[in-house]
């Protein structure tokens, strides 16, 4: 897919001068985890699976070679960092004055502005109150806890390793420690679960203070081995109206809880509690993913890291990018884009960016109770609720 | 002395071989053209008189063609002396009633052909008829002898039977090994009687084939019956009176050989280079244009299509292209009947009239095959006569235009059955013409075995679904054939079927009052598995006029999303999006719901299911 990136991931110049734009941020993937999840088909990689020529000790300094050639590519005219994620894989598995350096190789490769937001990811059973104290200090002013659920049964079916009360005590730690932004990670319509279930673990949810909840509907991704599973009758098949129960449930009981849908599968306690990286990606701003397979998105150009680790160890040691493919943004696939993500958001998509035939669609999605009305008087596209859990029928209708 | 246009009547013997899909005349006639010679071990191919690949793949033959064999007597009588034989190729199906009967008409005698190891089936059995009728000589022949399973002294005693011979007139051959093979050309010659005919009479030839070809135009297939014709004649046509320059005349052997003559009982070609089949049918008549015979030969029919179906691209731009093929293969086809239709749901396309089933099928499949088309069918259905109460009359060849005024009465076709079946199942096969709407008009025990039943039924109960469930309540062991015997009133009424209020004209049909519940809930059930979820609710509707019959509910889809869509995900995401807009351009609309091709397609494919069954 895509044409090649050039060896020395030089960009085109028209997306080098417009970098910035709309904001600025570094991805950082860890591609390591002890076990593999069921459900997941992330690039991470056990020790087992990752044979050998790197290892979680050297990563750190592939991570910095790689923000040198960013840095190299982009001729120094880069807008200071306003974000920085760092995720997996399981970021924790890295030692923390790993994880600091690598904030510190940021900080001196681009500038990181001084309310920058950094987020790692984390597992509930990898952190403990010492080591988030220590990641607060390292400067991450934000954590991401992957919990999934309060229920033990559906833990289990995900492979999860962590006990249900886990995740909240780990929230708990984690504000102590004084970071201010807390994300708990949900996952509804596992096999097995239940709306009791559900409603459970919304509710262990918002009785652990945290100013940020992702929900997301299960994904049977082909070959995982719960897709596997599936396949063979051990675990029911999730079912679409089941998902949208429990999406309606989740928006109650979060609203309920003072936290508001900002995108379709995220909700925060107030505008800054929104994650500003995850906003980037979807208002079209630029980042830079370093790590293997990660993606990253400058000036209307798209590109990807080669997958295995190894083979992006082997790249960087020969000073070239690690780029597999990339692909050029064309004007239709950039207006496509941007209604596809804008109108996740609670913001919603200027009615201006449609052509004549998407707003006529527009005006029918109004009137089947799709979009906003208000809001579209007001110029702007926004979900209804019901709207938002066929978000993907009303792009298609808005679209050419 | 043997040379076409100077043979003596008398050395001649025109023959056919009936006989059932895979009962081996291919093989026989294979046989035949090594044994007398016109074709050496070199040339030789399997099915050699079969040429349209469809024919050859499927075993059976569509287009019947004649081949001059000489012959020189090896045994009794005639030991010695050399004939001609004119064997005629006949088309082995149901469909082609019309042709097998032209061909058995150019013919004096028949091989009634079976297989020593099933018996007689229904189709030979009316086929065997149809040769009675015209007067031909049967010469009962066991074919496989050399099989193990074959049992030749039980299928004799069943033929000597049905024909009123004794069994062991039966002869006996194996079409593989060749056994009994030349012993038969013997017979042929010893019991077919020589062509009668009057040879300073006009000239009449009785056209029983007709083929369009490419590089050559029509090839028109003739039995001499009176006179003679000459290479350099002016030929007439006698049912249109069209005259034709002759360009070529000639015999096949097998391959063509051109002649100066045809005289009176000889078998040959003409070339006129015309290039329709149309102006060359079979069943005509063909004498000279400047001494023309005053009456045609008997038995002329125009060709009338019984079944009719949409045929639409599923491409809507290949409607030019599907047009130039219906024209291509009309060329070659008397009985292909089509023209322009438009559906609601469908879009352009042609509504087509044939003589069967197997008939569309055939031209479905070399449509798409010739042509590399894709096509959706309509369900098959017949032709209605529907008079009204004010006198009028409208032929209905397509549900839609099913008149909705008052209707007084309503004629459908009515087709002679024969259903050969062991009688263990005569039961269960009555039980399924009952609910056919089936009349009793007979029934014998061929043997203690064996039952022959004949009914009257209607051809549109026989094109639904007819010889699928005749085939799963025997076993697989029962035959049919039929053939039209014209029409009867019925209680028949369309059911139409709405899709969010909107009719469907795709999936009109016209059925039996006590069936139209039954096909509602069908359909209805069948649509909704097939239409996904839309984002509103829609009712699928069977209604007779504004009475609706049958309601089903496709509930509203409530989830289309996906649940992430974070930086890694966002090209992916795209791409899908762009994959979802293609599929939906391939989307019929019926009103606001998307109606996948695929679901017309399947709701469509029943009675299809039924005819891929039959040609096994």
């Amino acid at each position: 897919m895509g044409e090649p990136v050039p060896p020395d991931g030089a960009l085109p110049a028209a997306a080098r001068a417009s970098v910035g734009a709309r904001g600025f941020g570094v991805y950082v993937h860890v591609p390591f985890c002890l076990t593999r999840c069921g459900y997941c088909d992330f690039n991470t990689y056990t020790a087992t699976e990752l044979g050998g020529g790197v290892s979680r000790d050297s990563y750190t300094d592939l991570v910095l070679a790689e923000l040198a050639l960013a840095r190299r590519v982009l001729d120094g005219a880069v807008p200071r960092v306003a974000t920085v994620f760092v995720g997996g894989g399981t970021p924790t598995l890295l030692a923390t004055d790993d994880l600091a350096r690598i904030i510190d190789g940021i900080d001196a490769a681009f500038g990181l502005e001084p309310d920058a937001e950094i987020t790692t990811e984390a597992n509930p059973e990898s952190v403990d109150a010492d080591s988030l104290r220590r990641l607060r200090n390292a400067g991450f002013t934000r954590i991401s806890l992957g919990m999934q659920s309060a229920a033990a049964h559906v833990l289990a079916v995900l492979d999860r390793r962590h006990t249900p009360g886990r995740a909240p005590q780990a929230a708990l730690w984690a504000r102590e420690a004084g970071f201010a932004h807390v994300n708990l990670d949900v996952i509804y319509g596992t096999p097995g679960e239940t709306d009791e279930d559900w409603l459970h673990t919304l509710e262990v949810v918002t009785g652990a203070g945290v100013d940020h909840v992702s929900a997301y509907a299960l994904i049977v991704e082909e070959g995982t081995r719960l897709a596997a599973r599936i396949r063979r009758g051990e675990l029911p098949e999730p079912d679409d109206d089941v998902a949208a129960d429990r999406y309606l449930l989740a928006e109650r009981v979060l609203t309920e809880a003072g936290l508001s849908w900002y995108e379709v599968s995220n909700w925060a306690a107030s505008q800054e509690a929104r994650c500003r990286h995850n906003l980037l990606y979807w208002t079209g701003g630029d980042w830079w993913g370093v790590g293997p397979g990660a993606h990253s998105h400058i000036g209307g150009v798209r590109w990807w890291n080669v997958k295995h680790p190894a083979e992006y160890g082997r790249r960087l040691a020969a000073g070239r990018s690690p780029g597999q493919g990339r692909e050029i943004l064309t004007d239709t696939e950039r207006r496509t884009e941007e209604v596809m993500l804008r109108l996740r958001l609670a913001d919603g998509l200027p009615v201006t960016v449609l052509d004549p035939a998407g707003q006529a669609a527009g005006e029918r999605a109004v009137a089947d109770g799709l979009l906003e009305a208000t809001a579209w008087r007001a110029g702007r596209a926004v979900l209804t609720l019901r709207g938002r859990l066929l978000a993907d029928a009303v792009v298609r209708s808005l679209l050419p | 002395m043997l040379d076409p246009g100077a043979t003596d009547p008398a050395r001649i013997r025109n023959f056919c071989i009936i006989a059932h899909i895979d009962h081996g005349k291919s093989t026989l006639a294979d046989r035949m053209l090594q044994l007398t010679g016109v074709v050496s071990e070199r040339e030789m191919r399997d099915q050699y008189l079969d040429r349209m690949d469809i024919e050859r793949e499927r075993g059976i033959t569509i287009k019947s063609q004649a081949v001059r064999m000489p012959w020189t007597v090896q045994q009794g009588e005639h030991a010695g002396e050399s004939f001609v034989l004119n064997m005629i190729d006949t088309p082995g199906h149901v469909d082609f009633t019309y042709e097998v009967s032209r061909s058995l008409a150019a013919c004096e005698g028949a091989i009634l052909l079976v297989d020593a190891a099933q018996g007689i089936e229904a189709q030979t059995l009316a086929n065997l008829y149809l040769a009675l009728e015209n007067d031909l000589h049967i010469i009962p022949v066991l074919n496989k002898i050399d099989l193990p399973a074959a049992q030749p002294d039980k299928y004799a005693e069943e033929l000597a039977h049905l024909i009123g011979c004794e069994p062991s007139d039966c002869l006996r051959v194996s079409g593989k090994t060749g056994e009994g093979v030349a012993h038969l050309l013997d017979e042929i010659v010893r019991q077919v009687p020589a062509p009668v005919g009057d040879a300073d009479a006009p000239a009449r030839a009785l056209i029983f084939d007709s083929v369009y070809d490419v590089y050559r135009g029509v090839v028109t297939y003739v039995r001499v019956v009176d006179g003679r014709i000459e290479a350099r004649n002016r030929i007439r046509m006698m049912s249109t009176g069209a005259a034709h320059e002759l360009l070529e005349l000639g015999v096949i052997s097998p391959e063509p050989v051109k002649a100066g003559a045809l005289g009176v009982g000889e078998v040959g070609y003409l070339m006129t280079g015309v290039k329709d089949v149309r102006q060359s049918k079979v069943g005509d008549t063909v004498t000279i244009h400047d001494q023309p015979a005053k009456e045609p030969l008997g038995g002329y029919r125009d060709p009338k299509p019984m079944v009719y179906s949409g045929l639409y691209p599923i491409d809507g731009s290949d409607y030019p292209a599907l047009r130039d093929a219906l024209d291509k293969l009309k060329l070659n086809d008397a009985a292909l009947s089509y023209e322009p239709e438009t559906s609601a749901a469908l879009g352009f396309g042609f509504r087509c009239g044939f003589l069967g089933l197997l008939h569309l099928e055939i031209i479905r499949e070399r449509l798409e095959r010739e042509f590399n088309l894709d096509l959706i069918s309509t369900a098959p259905n017949v032709v209605y006569r529907v008079q009204m109460e004010d006198g009028t009359e409208h032929v209905v060849t397509n549900p839609s235009e099913f008149p909705s005024g008052k209707i007084s009465t309503i004629y459908e076709p009515v087709v002679r059955a024969t259903v050969l079946t062991p009688s263990d199942y005569v039961g269960a096969v009555m039980e399924l013409c009952q609910a056919r709407r089936g009349q009793l008009k007979g029934m014998d025990y061929l043997s203690p075995e064996r039952v022959e039943l004949r009914y009257v039924l209607p051809l549109a109960e026989i094109i639904f679904d007819f010889f699928d469930q005749l085939k799963s309540r025997t076993k697989g062991y029962a035959s049919l054939d039929y053939e039209p015997t014209g029409q009867q009133p019925a209680d028949l009424v369309k059911v139409d079927i709405l899709l969010n209020g909107e009719p469907v004209d795709a999936f009109s049909a016209i059925v039996h009052k006590d069936k139209a519940y039954n096909y509602g809930v069908q359909m209805a059930q069948r649509l909704k598995t097939l239409i996904p979820r839309q984002q509103f609710e829609v009712p699928i509707q069977a209604a007779i006029g504004s009475r609706v019959i049958a309601r089903e509910n496709i509930r509203a889809m409530r989830k289309d999303v996906l649940a992430k869509c974070y930086g890694g995900d966002i090209t992916r995401k795209r791409k899908l999006l762009e994959k979802q807009k293609e599929g939906k351009k391939r989307m019929k609309m019926v009103g606001r719901v998307e109606v996948p091709q695929e679901a017309f397609i399947a709701a469509l494919a029943t009675s299809e299911t039924d005819t891929k069954n039959k040609k096994r």
